[in-house]
């Protein structure tokens, strides 16, 4: 997308008195050639497929290894009879996350947002509101639009990809995108929104891409929730006017030169990390001499 | 370059973009530039395509591109079931390639009168692809666009005959590639276009002296 900085949506955003997911949507509207009805209903269409990757989870499911599967009814479970420490919202960001990574890990239907891998972040902050009644359809296509600006930025100025960057590209993305969809979505303006950006990529930087078997598995499933739950806290800070002392393009940019220089065993290769732990190494043996 | 459908989805069925639902367009990719419902498909796997693909469903998801389906297709899983059902009979091997991306198919796919294509193609991530050989021959392109390939002789003017039917029939180039094997041997001439091709346009354009055959790849939900 045409959009290469923060500093751009915002500068645009204050310019024409508009607000920040506007900007992303003219972006969108002139880039692709296409009238504002019809890329309203492609976001449409994107919310509902993340809607149903919700509702669609089912907990005997399993992914190839047996490794993931059922940690998000759990997580329900204890929502709604245990004693959590998290509040209400909370609780339900933490068994969406869950859910949806499970569901992905299982081949089931699912968003890339923006990987596979991070499916689950961005539907774990949003759709609690939804369901809860404290956000409705139109706010929460507004907020996809600033997410999805911010992964545009993230994408071209940084990498979204755990084999170029590794997690802190795919997770601290996601979670970079969540803090600013819901910074958005509760009235912050756009310094505001690029101050929860911020926050939420220097908090996940450094993160290495580990995946157990180099399947998206374990601990892809429940870095989901700590990309969520990190987003949630970041756009409560943002909106708290606590500021990001690092401006977050040159936070953007730091993520992808730390991408760059993190040793190939940590992005995606299954080479380091987790993924050579003995556990993980008995994992991957054990599927090898399944497959033959 | 990205836009922000490329962040937000594409809408797929787990568990990795690259894997998965690159590896559904590699094989539909396949199946649209031979041009006919593939009834064998030898598949070759390169990389990480050949080392985990079988953990992200990278085998299931080429046979379902090479059955028709686009990434977001439930029925993805069950593909092998389905390939049995419809007559594709495939195989799989690994492969090693020389300069090759990590995440690389080669299809060699056969339809029902005997017409063999062999494609080459890469996943890059977040679900997008790109063409890398055609019948052995360097090619560049990766479904972004509507994609017009057409085979032609290596003769003077060809170019400007072909290129004139886009202007005539309203459509604009994005990107354009020539790819030929020796001097006066076969081009393959690989059209990028912002607009659909329209079906007199493909036809005026296939009934040029020294073009041998057309082939047309529209962009999935343009």
């Amino acid at each position: 997308m045409a959009l290469d900085s923060m500093r751009e949506i915002c500068e645009k955003a204050e310019q024409g008195q508009k607000p920040f997911w506007r900007v992303v949507l003219e972006t969108d509207i002139e880039e692709r050639e296409v009238t504002e009805e019809a890329s309203m209903e492609k976001m449409r269409f994107t919310w509902k497929a993340m809607l149903e990757s919700v509702e669609n989870y089912r907990e005997d499911r399993r992914s190839v290894s047996g490794l993931v599967g059922g940690d998000g009814q759990k997580m329900r479970d204890y929502a709604k009879n245990g004693t959590p420490l998290c509040g209400e919202y909370l609780r339900e960001v933490i068994a969406t996350a869950l859910c949806v990574g499970e569901s992905n890990a299982c081949m089931c239907k699912i968003v890339a947002a923006p990987t596979a891998g991070a499916c689950g972040v961005i539907p774990a902050v949003l759709v609690p509101l939804y369901k809860s009644g404290n956000a409705g359809e139109e706010e929460i296509l507004q907020a996809l639009y600033a997410a999805s600006g911010i992964g545009a930025v993230i994408a071209y100025r940084a990498c979204i990809a755990g084999a170029a960057g590794g997690c802190q590209a795919e997770i601290g993305a996601a979670s970079a995108m969540a803090a600013g969809a819901l910074t958005a979505l509760h009235g912050g303006t756009p310094e505001q929104i690029s101050h929860a950006v911020a926050m939420a990529l220097k908090n996940l930087m450094g993160l290495v891409c580990d995946p157990i078997a180099g399947l998206v598995e374990v601990p892809c499933v429940k870095r989901n929730v700590i990309g969520a739950v990190n987003a949630v806290s970041c756009a409560d800070m943002a909106l708290a006017g606590i500021t990001s002392r690092v401006p977050v393009d040159q936070v953007i940019d730091c993520m992808g030169e730390v991408g760059r220089r993190m040793p190939v065993e940590f992005r995606e290769t299954a080479l380091g990390g987790l993924a050579t732990t003995p556990f993980g190494k008995s994992v991957k043996e054990q599927l090898e001499s399944k497959n033959g | 370059m990205l836009d922000i459908f490329d962040i937000l989805g594409p809408v797929m069925v787990g568990p990795s973009s690259s894997h998965t639902a690159g590896a559904v367009r590699i094989g539909s990719m396949a199946r649209t530039l031979l041009g006919s419902t593939p009834v064998e498909a030898d598949i070759g796997l390169h990389g990480s395509f050949a080392e985990t693909g079988q953990g992200h469903g990278t085998d299931r998801a080429l046979v379902a591109g090479l059955l028709g389906m686009r990434p977001d297709d439930m029925h993805i899983p069950r593909s092998f079931e389905i390939a049995e059902e419809r007559g594709l009979r495939f195989s799989f091997r690994k492969l090693q390639l020389r300069d090759a991306h990590p995440n690389t198919a080669v299809l060699t796919v056969k339809d029902a009168e005997g017409k063999e294509l062999v494609v080459q193609a890469a996943s890059l991530g977040g679900g997008r692809i790109r063409v890398d050989k055609i019948n052995g021959v360097d090619v560049n392109f990766t479904g972004a666009y509507n994609t017009l390939i057409v085979r032609h002789k290596d003769v003077a003017g060809e170019l400007s005959r072909i290129t004139n039917e886009l202007a005539v029939g309203g459509v604009n180039i994005a990107n354009m590639s020539v790819f030929r094997d020796r001097r006066g041997g076969d081009v393959l001439t690989v059209i990028e276009t912002d607009q659909k091709l329209k079906p007199d346009v493909r036809e005026r354009i296939r009934i040029i002296y020294a073009v041998n055959d057309v082939t047309y790849y529209e962009k999935e939900d343009a």
